[in-house]
């Protein structure tokens, strides 16, 4: 990628190096956010980044949240056309806005197991060099529970299976995930569960004095075993500010704004 | 709503007018006073939902303006309550202001040319109005003033326009996702055409005298169905609950399904702290919160000047909310004054933009 369009967030996730092999390539990236900062901005650099001209990534994007035009509007105001890639085959929607289990005969479980079965076979269907380029997204997390009518532990099940694909066919896997939801359960199984699969785990808070006009939160990126050109690896942390607008979002340290 | 503008003196008053709006859903009102739309750009298509207060029915305020803005302007109309008698909260709704008590509302209506209404539903005012109702002579303007004295018409309840449903007998939700998927079947949205917009209203629904008040999975799961089925329709949608009755995970579940967020509060009466803390502290009768706004097809943040409005009764009858200014101040900016209500002028305070 071109280093000049680099910002902090794409640094912290290792996307300054070449683009090929995709650096997400069999990793598995983990958005948190909560009520006060929504994580889907990052989702939505994520897609773009991985739809940029230089590289050869297919987004399978499971929708739970929002439909197809909410994605496409916010994108086409990020330089990223979702219809043209929808029809080059580049972004694959899956509507699953009114998914719910069990319905229509379908069990918790077997919903999921139908949803996972038809990821699969959307890979498997790609061009043979489109294989080893896929992005799996999820958004997100809390709503696929609710789909499954609240059976974690089949949620948990499809987040393995998605997890196995990354080794399989060399996958990213990045989901979107609200932290506060669990943070006040007892054994919150699911979001743990998901930070230990995490390769890369990006988490969204608001600035402990609130929110405010220039800037709209703080992201925590703690990135497992960054791989840099020369071969070293080693967790890191980063952390910075952001403010979001329509065409860009704009990532600063702390106290680094004029 | 109306927000005070910062003031660099405690002496200065009736700020000079500024030119309404730089900013899209501002506006100048009397008394230097900024109103400022509830600064959501197009409610169509997304679920309000509005944490409860169990010590005061503050929300009950908020549904009523609601439910009388959408019969008003012959928007039909879906309620939904925990009450044995739905349909008789409808004798609750109140009327719409008389235009005589305002003196400035003529000026006033002039600056409205600039206001971005709330909900948007101007838009729909017009020639191509099916008239529902044969005892309008005249047709409607658009009103966001209400009178909680006076009772709304009875004919503005007819069946056609007016579908309330108990939710309290049910055994699930079934019901009631029924009734709101064949309301909003009528409403749904043609690209290209403005068909008529409809409302919904679900007061308190998981409350206890309801038997799907435990099940959070179906709750979560109706409000789930309903926001899908309202995002390609011509509909808004306000629900109401008590938080208190959920647990915190679930509380924070409702809160992420809620496109837009708000929460009201009771102000407890004769607290001498917060009478020296808010100035009109007399005439609030409860707090308004604004936790998150819809953003729909944007990732921008919606970043509100004021997150917390006074809610008053002006007269009695005319509900009010004013935005309070959040304390400490900024030493740099040489404001004087710490939180205050509405100090440039609560007589003329703005309006429920809603």
């Amino acid at each position: 990628m071109e280093n000049q369009n680099l910002n902090l967030l794409d640094r912290a996730l290792g996307l300054d190096g070449p683009s090929e092999p995709w650096p997400l390539s069999g990793r598995v990236v983990l958005i948190e956010d909560c009520v006060e900062t929504s994580g889907s901005f990052v989702l939505h650099q994520l897609v773009k980044r991985s739809l940029s001209p230089t590289s050869s990534n297919v987004i399978i994007f499971v929708a739970f949240a929002n439909p197809f035009s909410h994605y496409d509007r916010i994108l086409r105001k990020l330089g990223c056309n979702l219809v043209t890639q929808r029809d080059n085959k580049r972004f694959i929607f899956f509507d699953m806005l009114m998914l719910r289990c069990p319905d229509e005969g379908k069990s918790s479980e077997g919903g999921l197991v139908l949803l996972y079965e038809k990821i699969l076979k959307t890979i498997c269907g790609l061009p043979g060099d489109k294989k080893d380029y896929v992005t799996i997204m999820i958004d997100d997390i809390s709503l696929v529970e609710v789909a499954a009518n609240g059976g974690s532990d089949y949620v948990l099940d499809f987040l393995h299976y998605c997890h196995a694909l990354t080794s399989e066919f060399d996958c990213s896997l990045i989901t979107l995930n609200h932290e506060d939801i669990y943070s006040s359960m007892e054994r919150p199984t699911l979001i743990l569960q998901m930070e230990y699969l995490a390769d890369i785990l990006i988490k969204a808070e608001p600035l402990s004095t609130g929110l405010a006009t220039d800037v709209h939160g703080q992201l925590t990126v703690l990135n497992k075993g960054t791989s840099h050109r020369l071969g070293r690896s080693g967790n890191k942390i980063h952390n910075f500010h952001y403010k979001v607008k329509e065409n860009t979002v704009e990532y600063f340290y702390p106290g680094s704004r004029v | 709503m109306a927000t005070t503008k910062p003031r660099l003196s405690s002496f200065s008053r009736n700020l000079s007018a500024v030119s309404s709006s730089q900013t899209p859903g501002v506006k100048c009102g009397p008394n230097g006073t900024m109103f400022v739309s509830s600064g959501i750009a197009d409610l169509d298509r997304s679920l309000v939902m509005v944490m409860e207060d169990a010590e005061a029915p503050h929300h009950m305020l908020l549904l009523r303006n609601f439910m009388s803005q959408g019969l008003v302007h012959g928007q039909p109309l879906l309620y939904a309550s925990p009450s044995k008698d739905p349909r008789g909260f409808l004798g609750t709704l109140p009327s719409p202001a008389s235009l005589k008590h305002d003196k400035s509302r003529d000026r006033e209506s002039e600056q409205e040319k600039g206001l971005r209404i709330a909900w948007q539903y101007k838009k729909y005012m017009g020639e191509n109005q099916p008239n529902f109702d044969s005892h309008r002579d005249n047709k409607q303007d658009y009103c966001n003033e209400f009178d909680l004295r006076k009772p709304l018409e009875r004919h503005y309840f007819t069946r056609q326009r007016v579908n309330c449903v108990g939710i309290q007998d049910s055994k699930n939700l079934a019901a009631l996702q029924e009734h709101c998927a064949s309301f909003l079947a009528q409403h749904q949205r043609n690209d290209g055409s403005c068909a008529l917009a409809g409302r919904i209203a679900i007061q308190s629904l998981c409350a206890p005298q309801c038997e799907h008040s435990n099940m959070d999975w179906e709750m979560l799961s109706f409000i789930k169905s309903l926001k899908g089925m309202v995002r390609s329709s011509n509909a808004v949608v306000v629900i109401t609950f008590p938080p208190s009755l959920l647990s915190l995970s679930s509380t924070k579940r409702w809160q992420h399904m809620a496109d837009t967020l708000l929460s009201v509060a009771a102000i407890p009466d004769e607290d001498k702290e917060l009478a020296k803390l808010l100035s009109g502290y007399q005439d609030m009768v409860g707090l308004l919160n604004v936790h998150k706004v819809a953003r729909l097809n944007t990732q921008v943040p919606f970043i509100l000047e004021a997150t917390t409005f006074s809610i008053k009764l002006q007269k009695r009858r005319f509900l009010v909310l004013e935005c309070l200014n959040q304390a400490p101040v900024d030493g740099s900016s040489g404001s004087s004054y710490g939180t205050s209500g509405s100090c440039s002028g609560s007589s003329k305070a703005g309006t429920l933009d809603f």
